[in-house]
């Protein structure tokens, strides 16, 4: 298997380095589908610049990475394209291992659990096959190198792939059961975003069920290692934060990143449903629009995580798929890494009823969008209603997709544990109702 | 959770769902209804009681009141006549005259040299490198801080043409020398060899190069150009003005600024057209609806051609409102002076000058069968949408039989399992192979011009045009194989795939292309959408052939040239529609070289690569 996976990244380097050298990469780096103002290449080279003339980076408002990614690049700002292709890799390597030790365990349950006899009768043709789930790895890889969104970001130079690979990394430690490193990747992406602070409640869940220890309050054990668990995270988070103070020698960045990210005072339109909303809106309610924006967000890990904790790693997935839809600054890149995921759900294609409206929608709104800019910025015959109105549909349609996968997921357990064939009572074929 | 999941609604959706497969697989005629529809819908947009009347939405132009004074134009033909005899002794455009005359009107004058080397010559002009140099005069605003200006422009053609309106452009520098109410710098420009010295000009203003232009600096230069005129007068008598709106790749300036010629030619009396046809007062007749018809196509033609119509067609894409106007000696009884031309200038500049900001309050997508009529983007977007969803059905349709092949239980799961799909690459191939056809047609012409003049007894203009003809018919030999090369054979549900992909690629392609020029997208869905929908392996090879490449995208540009030969009522015969046919794909290549129009890369890189997929379906084996 790892002949084709070196063909898939030969092929996916060979693409972006096309790219980088064509006339294209100038262009593509200046969309705001691609690039946010927290994580475009201008802004960092700026940010360097600043922190060269022994200036805090953080001074005026262009410059909102966090003090790490600017110390990193202020070694390899040269090599600032090989960077990118490294790290688009390792983050389809990290998946690839990840969903491979995933589907590992799976098929293992599905055996205990067929011997055991657990399942209903009628229900082998749900049963997955180690032919189908062979290639789910070199599919996830693929998904996520040949994306054209990848691609886009990884040529735009977003440092969205940075925040990408490291959840990528989270998601593998978590995988393969090691609480540390787990910890330690979910800090750094918290240090990154804030935003995967949300992927605690599944990354907890995954260990838990991996040591065998149920969730459940009244036990000691399951709050000792929760409280383990939590030290970890914070611990690495404070480690990780106190070494960009020292780094910088000021709290500078904490406003200019954090603030920056939660009270959203740059309203460039971008794919995200903030920006329009927040510049239509009379100033004295923006603070509470802000607070409830901003809980949306992190909300849906409550009932998520009550809905799913025996199934961890679909979580991961919701909640992947929830941020890069409700964050404050959206691009494509954010879009790319959930839908690298896409291929380890394909056994639930037969519950997806959605799927061709909403892959249309997604397929329409993405051509769209240049188009209704140029018309907008350009030609100045369209306005920025035209632009929002794509970008409605885009979410509308990226949370029907997801709540489809969801709804087919629930639809498959269920079907596991009481059969395929559903009858009433009275001997009627009865259907599903989700509410 | 809503309406997608609730079994209630969901069976609602079902019903719906399967009364539109049933139309689809029983009647098969729901497409040519679509269809008719659609064609019907666009026709009738033409007919007056449908369309809206023309009113002025710009407050500061509206209610204001200006007065039209200008006195001078027969002094403004005398000095034509004066251009005309300098412009002779030199041979070209008589630079230093022009410097002259704008410095002792009391302008600041500038001059701008340029040179342009074209991909190839332009066969009507007979030109290969041009050099050319703008003169351009701004008269500064005596009462704002001079941080907007409007432009004037006439360009100094070749010839014995255009001398009065560069006339008619001094007097009018003059008079408006010595009023006092301009709140606007006005550049008054006149520009040599046409459209190129225009672009020259722009690029030059905006510090941009985006055609790979040479120009010198400009010295100086005035604020943002918040609108553009170009007057262009052929002769000395002129009986009507023509407006001019159609712009680079479709795009039409406000609306309000139609309204406003309109309402002044109003009220000076003067007679004025657009496409070159009056308004007519009969729309109940048959004549007076053929009439509006016709204008309403002509627009719709040129506004598909993606050319620049006149000098303002190249404003427009700085976001810079501009028309051209036209004057017009059609031998008709009724004469207008330059007197009356110069006041319509004056007028419509003073209400330009009261402007506080941009035009933006009228409409942007518009047609217009008559000057007083109009037809917005909410009425003319049904007829498309129309015959769009003739592909979005046809999709639906494809899907629902590559998805369950056995019946559909009631809410969507399939029994059996469902069958092998068809491997990426028997789909694949075909994509990739088409559109590297469609990237060899957009680069080969022009870069095997050399080679082709070596060998073959043409000239250049000739190589280009008839290599891009040759590429594009043997594009029809190429792909329809080629997905056998790798998969082997092609099997049922190849076919489908391929068909769904084409299928959501058209329709996409189209909806864009629509969004930006509708007339582009709607004619190109008129030829595209049947055969897109009709073609399958199991339909008589030979006779769908011919329709297939009756229906290509190159033979709409045929059928566009004809129409437009005979709606402009000089219809010409096969060989010489040809040799338009020739010219006007010579000028579409030169039009993006050197203006940057996108209909050719979009016909060649784009629709025609997609129209290919459907010419491999129907040879699939």
């Amino acid at each position: 298997m790892a002949a084709p996976l070196t063909l898939v990244l030969i092929l996916s380097v060979t693409i972006r380095a096309v790219l980088f050298r064509s006339s294209l990469a100038e262009l593509i780096s200046e969309r705001v589908e691609v690039v946010s103002p927290l994580n475009a290449w201008k802004r960092v080279v700026e940010g360097l610049a600043l922190l060269d003339l022994g200036v805090s980076p953080y001074s005026g408002d262009v410059f909102h990475e966090t003090p790490l990614v600017i110390y990193l690049f202020h070694f390899v700002v040269d090599y600032a394209e090989i960077v990118f292709m490294i790290v688009d890799g390792i983050t389809a390597v990290a998946l690839y291992l990840a969903v491979q030790n995933y589907n590992k365990n799976v098929f293992r349950k599905q055996k205990y659990a067929l011997e055991a006899d657990r399942y209903p009768h009628d229900c082998l043709e749900l049963m997955r096959s180690p032919k189908e789930m062979h290639y789910i790895p070199l599919k996830v890889a693929m998904f996520y190198l040949l994306n054209p969104f990848t691609i886009l970001s990884c040529v735009a130079k977003s440092t969205c792939g940075l925040n990408n690979a490291v959840m990528a990394l989270f998601i593998l430690s978590t995988l393969k059961g090691s609480a540390l490193l787990s910890a330690i990747f979910l800090a750094l992406a918290t240090y990154q975003s804030i935003y995967p602070l949300t992927l605690f409640a599944p990354g907890l869940l995954f260990l838990l069920q991996r040591l065998y220890i149920p969730v459940n309050p009244c036990r000691s054990r399951f709050w000792f290692f929760t409280v383990q668990y939590s030290v970890m995270f914070i611990g690495s988070l404070l480690v990780i934060v106190c070494l960009s103070f020292f780094l910088l020698g000021s709290w500078d960045f904490i406003p200019s990143v954090y603030g920056f990210i939660l009270s959203v005072p740059d309203l460039t339109p971008n794919i995200g449903l903030f920006w329009y909303f927040f510049a239509e809106m009379f100033e004295h309610f923006r603070f509470f629009f802000i607070c409830v924006f901003q809980i949306n967000v992190f909300f849906y890990t409550i009932p998520l995580s009550v809905k799913l904790k025996e199934h961890p790693v679909f979580l991961i997935f919701m909640q992947i798929a929830i941020i890069s839809i409700f964050k404050s600054y959206p691009t494509v890149g954010d879009i790319a890494l959930y839908m690298a995921f896409l291929p380890v759900w394909s056994h639930l294609y037969r519950f997806l009823r959605n799927i061709f409206l909403v892959s249309c929608v997604l397929l329409a709104c993405t051509a769209l969008f240049p188009v209704l800019w140029h018309l907008w910025i350009y030609a100045g015959s369209a306005n920025s209603n035209f632009y929002y109105a794509i970008t409605l549909l885009f979410n509308v349609g990226q949370i029907l997709l997801v709540s489809d996968y969801f709804y087919a997921y629930l639809r498959r357990e269920h079907h596991l544990s009481q059969g395929l064939y559903l009858r009433r009572k009275d001997g009627s074929e009865a259907t599903l109702v989700l509410k | 959770m809503g309406l997608l999941s609730d079994p209630n609604r969901r069976k609602a959706i079902t019903t719906a769902r399967i009364l539109i497969l049933n139309m689809i697989l029983v009647l098969h005629g729901d497409s040519v209804v679509c269809y008719l529809a659609g064609i019907a819908w666009f026709m009738g947009l033409a007919f007056e009681p449908f369309t809206l009347r023309t009113y002025m939405s710009e407050n500061a132009m509206g209610s204001t009141m200006v007065e039209e004074r200008f006195p001078s134009g027969e002094r403004a033909l005398a000095t034509a006549r004066e251009f005309a005899a300098h412009k002779k002794k030199v041979g070209g455009m008589p630079v230093d005259w022009l410097v002259k005359t704008m410095r002792a009107q009391g302008l600041e004058v500038f001059t701008q040299s340029f040179s342009r080397n074209l991909p190839f010559p332009d066969e009507s002009k007979e030109r290969f490198v041009v050099r050319g140099t703008n003169v351009y005069g701004i008269l500064r605003a005596p009462r704002a801080p001079r941080t907007e200006a409007l432009v004037l422009s006439a360009p100094c053609s070749p010839g014995n043409s255009n001398n009065q309106a560069v006339g008619l452009l001094l007097g009018l520098a003059q008079y408006f020398r010595s009023q006092i109410y301009w709140a606007k710098d006005i550049i008054f420009l006149v520009n040599e060899h046409d459209l190129i010295g225009v672009q020259a000009w722009l690029e030059g203003y905006h510090h941009t190069n985006i055609t790979g232009m040479g120009y010198t600096p400009l010295q100086g230069r005035a604020g943002s150009i918040q609108a553009a005129l170009s007057l262009e007068l052929n002769s000395d008598v002129v009986t009507s003005l023509d407006l001019v709106l159609e712009g680079l790749n479709g795009q039409l300036p406000n609306l309000d600024l139609a309204n406003l010629f309109h309402a002044f030619c109003q009220k000076l009396g003067i007679l004025c057209t657009i496409q070159g046809k009056l308004q007519r007062s009969d729309w109940d007749t048959v004549e007076g609806y053929t009439h509006s018809a016709q204008t309403m196509l002509l627009m719709v033609l040129k506004q598909a051609s993606g050319r620049p119509w006149g000098e303002h067609g190249l404003f427009l894409r700085y976001h810079i409102e501009a028309a051209s106007i036209r004057g017009v000696n059609s031998f008709r009884q009724y004469k207008t002076d330059a007197t009356s031309i110069g006041r319509l200038f004056e007028g419509m500049v003073r209400k330009l000058n009261n402007l506080l900001e941009r035009l933006h309050q009228s409409y942007f997508f518009y047609l217009m069968p008559s000057l007083t009529r109009f037809v917005s983007i909410g009425y003319y977007m049904p007829a498309f949408g129309l015959l769009t969803t003739i592909l979005l059905l046809r999709a639906l349709d494809l899907w629902v039989h590559l998805g369950t092949p056995t019946p559909v239980t009631e809410d969507g799961v399939g029994e059996g399992e469902s069958p092998s799909s068809p491997g990426l690459l028997s789909v694949l191939t075909p994509v990739v192979i088409s559109h590297l056809t469609g990237v060899a047609l957009y680069t080969l012409p022009v870069l095997s011009q050399e080679m082709a003049v070596e060998h073959f007894p043409v000239s250049e203009t000739e190589a280009v045009v008839l290599t891009a003809i040759a590429i594009y018919t043997a594009g029809l030999a190429l792909p329809h194989n080629t997905h056998r090369l790798i998969s082997g054979e092609g099997t049922e549900q190849g076919w489908r795939v391929l068909k769904l992909v084409a299928l959501l690629y058209l329709a996409v392609l189209l909806g864009c292309t629509a969004l930006i020029n509708f007339s582009l997208g709607f004619i190109l869905a008129v030829t595209l959408v049947p055969a897109a929908a009709c073609v399958t392996p199991h339909v008589p090879k030979a006779l769908s052939a011919v329709a297939m490449v009756l229906l290509s995208p190159g033979c709409t540009i045929l059928y566009c040239v004809f129409l437009f030969q005979e709606l402009q009522e000089v219809p010409v015969s096969l060989a010489e529609g040809w040799m338009l046919f020739l010219s006007v794909i010579s000028q579409g290549i030169l039009d993006h070289a050197l203006y940057g129009s996108l209909v050719y890369p979009l016909l060649a890189l784009l629709v025609y690569p997609c129209w290919l997929l459907f010419w491999n379906i129907l040879f699939w084996k």
